[in-house]
């Protein structure tokens, strides 16, 4: 059984349904990550589970108990704020305190638990100090701190890394993970950032207008998005307009605007005819001057029409024949050297037959 | 929204740069062009004549009211400088009983204020922002009529005759007990107080209030605190200078208050205000006016005192 049940939830605001038909499943222990545009209703699902709002129509259940009738201070689930939430008028050691204190622990088990999460996030000579004397960072930890030092049965996050600037962000993901494996606790993460999501999860439910569109590892959701929506919301993705001309157990042949035919990996009951379009990311896709690339069996020809520089990669767009623009993304091993391919060059794109997928509409 | 007091550092932060800052020879013109007039004004209007009234403490009164010279002629006339004032202020007990009396008063009325005004206020903030401006309106909304006649006005609701009256009375002799009056009596007196101050009692506990960050409660509540537990451990302790800069509001002004207990008081119900009053205006002794209107300004000062130090061991956070 797992540890949390969220069951066909609906929640309606007006005429506007936040979150439409929702079930998940969270195994005890879990990383577990609601991904998706503002707006999707990850949010609401959040409230719900704390006990801030209630669901209009399903069920919550945690350890198989239904928590509708069980108010928000007697669920025993806790959360992280965006804002953190820190109570102003209290020291660091006091904020971590609260929720012992309201759970009425005798005062030297208080004192000692409260020692050991602050030495467990790095706080522990910012014990007695106020949270406007705290750096951004040190804010979301203690804020970690005292969601987790009752070990709650579930922590819940809101976009708490939200806030943070982009290096502080990714020491914080570090942070998480080892924290979230070292205490134990289910964590239920809410995020718009992709990137952090296949960062910190070991499970992300997608959503797009209160529904889940997908719900898998990070690994497969990246790699094997089911639908155009989570193909386009994970990662970067070129998409071209395709129709399925041949489908067969070990591959299919599609007829790509601007591509003409190509091979790409077969698709579970794909109809002859099926429209939808071919998705591809810019890693598959190779690119060369010379024949090189000629053993594979998708190839085409085109014009190197944009470049931007990231560091460890570029990114070139290329244009075809026909006008459509692909990404390619090559990594630049060599040192000092900005462009392997100048804007206006005439290059080969290829990809591998088992790379890419068509997504039906 | 976690703006208040995320706003209170910034402006910290502001200060310190501002104090470090170099100005430029306009920039400082301009301060002074901004900070002269009200400085002036205070100056002329605020400390000369308090120097002059810790003089005139110091000096006899004349024969005809006001002040006796500081040197005349006549060896026979009181002249020069004296502390016979201040010896009889403390001769007398009857003076310190009268401010003993008054803190008592102003003491009780901003008591009363802060519990009539603490929920009022919390109603207001946690409104939704369209009606707050309205209700705030109607709170300030008594100052639109003269302070006076709301004063008088007491006397009709509390008189002999008052509707008020007789239901107290006829309540009394119900139960067998003696009837009592109203109006020119120190409830008569405390009533007028609270009534006329409670809007400087809820203006400041509603801005504080309002600035209160709401994921505050969420989170206290996510933590496992039930809603008395949130009000006592978030709520209140985050509204204590609401509570202070209330309460300063309220108790200074009740203290030298002299028109409430003029009106409404019985004989017996002097307050420091009157006796002050009477002093300048009745007996026409100004030295001794001057001296309690200083006793008073050391009570005050000397009770600010004492809150701001209650205040700073526990808002040491702000």
């Amino acid at each position: 059984m797992a540890q949390l049940e969220i069951r066909n939830v609906t929640r309606r605001f007006g005429d506007f349904v936040a979150v439409d038909n929702v079930s998940l499943n969270i195994e005890a222990g879990e990383f577990f990550t609601l991904l998706g545009p503002s707006g999707c209703g990850k949010t609401t699902i959040l409230r719900m589970i704390a006990g801030f709002d209630l669901p209009d129509a399903g069920q919550i259940l945690l350890d198989g108990k239904d928590l509708a009738d069980t108010p928000a201070e007697k669920r025993p689930v806790h959360t992280v704020f965006q804002s953190y939430a820190l109570f102003p008028h209290m020291t660091v050691a006091e904020n971590v305190a609260f929720p012992l204190k309201m759970a009425r622990r005798p005062a030297a088990e208080i004192a000692g638990m409260t020692r050991g999460i602050l030495r467990q996030v790095h706080l522990t000579d910012k014990a007695d100090t106020y949270p406007h004397e705290l750096s951004g960072g040190q804010k979301q930890r203690v804020a970690l701190a005292r969601g987790l030092v009752n070990r709650p049965r579930l922590l819940l996050l809101d976009e708490p890394l939200g806030a943070l600037d982009a290096k502080l962000r990714e020491e914080m993901q570090v942070e998480l993970i080892n924290l979230q494996r070292e205490i134990g606790v289910t964590f239920v993460f809410v995020t718009h950032a992709q990137v952090e999501a296949l960062a910190l999860a070991h499970r992300i439910a997608v959503m797009d207008q209160g529904r889940v569109e997908q719900v898998d590892e990070p690994a497969r959701l990246y790699g094997f998005p089911q639908t155009r929506f989570v193909a386009d919301f994970i990662g970067h993705i070129n998409q071209l307009e395709a129709q399925v001309l041949e489908s067969s157990h070990g591959h299919l042949r599609l007829a790509v605007a601007g591509l003409g035919e190509i091979i790409a990996p077969p698709l579970k009951d794909a109809a002859v005819g099926a429209k939808g379009v071919f998705a591809i990311r810019p890693e598959q896709v190779r690119i060369g001057v010379h024949g090189e690339l000629a053993e594979l069996k998708n190839h085409f020809s085109g014009v190197v029409r944009n470049l931007l520089y990231r560091g460890e990669v570029s990114v070139y767009k290329v244009e075809l024949a026909n006008g459509a623009l692909i990404e390619a993304l090559l990594p630049n091993s060599a040192p000092g050297k900005a462009e392997l391919f100048k804007v206006g060059d005439a290059v080969k794109l290829g990809w591998r037959h088992d790379a890419g997928m068509f997504l039906r509409d | 929204m976690r703006s208040s007091w995320a706003g209170a550092t910034m402006r910290g932060c502001f200060c310190v740069t501002e104090s470090l800052r170099k100005s430029t020879p306009a920039a400082r013109l301009n301060r002074y062009l901004v900070g002269g007039p009200p400085f002036l004004f205070l100056l002329l209007f605020f400390v000369v004549p308090g120097f002059i009234m810790v003089l005139a403490s110091f000096r006899y009164p004349g024969e005809f009211g006001g002040l006796a010279p500081l040197s005349a002629a006549d060896p026979n006339i009181l002249q020069g400088l004296t502390l016979e004032t201040y010896r009889f202020f403390f001769s007398d007990p009857i003076y310190s009983q009268v401010f003993v009396k008054s803190i008592f008063m102003a003491l009780a009325t901003t008591l009363i204020c802060l519990t009539m005004a603490y929920p009022l206020a919390l109603l207001i903030a946690r409104s939704p922002k369209k009606s707050r401006d309205l209700m705030v309106l109607l709170v300030i909304l008594p100052f639109a009529s003269n302070f006076l006649i709301r004063v008088y006005a007491w006397m009709i609701v509390l008189g002999p005759q008052s509707a008020l009256s007789q239901l107290v009375n006829g309540l009394l002799q119900g139960l067998g007990m003696e009837p009592v009056r109203l109006l020119f009596s120190p409830f008569a007196v405390l009533v007028a107080m609270v009534y006329v101050h409670l809007p400087f009692m809820v203006l400041p506990l509603y801005t504080n209030l309002e600035k209160h960050d709401p994921a505050l409660l969420d989170a206290a509540q996510d933590l496992g605190a039930s809603a008395w537990q949130r009000f006592w451990r978030v709520t209140f302790p985050l509204s204590l200078p609401g509570i202070f800069s209330g309460s300063a509001l309220v108790f200074i002004p009740v203290l030298g208050m002299f028109a409430v207990p003029d009106i409404l008081g019985g004989t017996g119900d002097m307050l420091i205000g009157n006796l002050i009053k009477e002093q300048f205006l009745g007996t026409r002794d100004w030295p001794f006016g001057s001296t309690l209107s200083i006793m008073l300004t050391i009570a005050v000062l000397l009770i600010a005192w004492f809150a701001a130090k209650l205040a700073g061991r526990r808002g040491s956070y702000a």
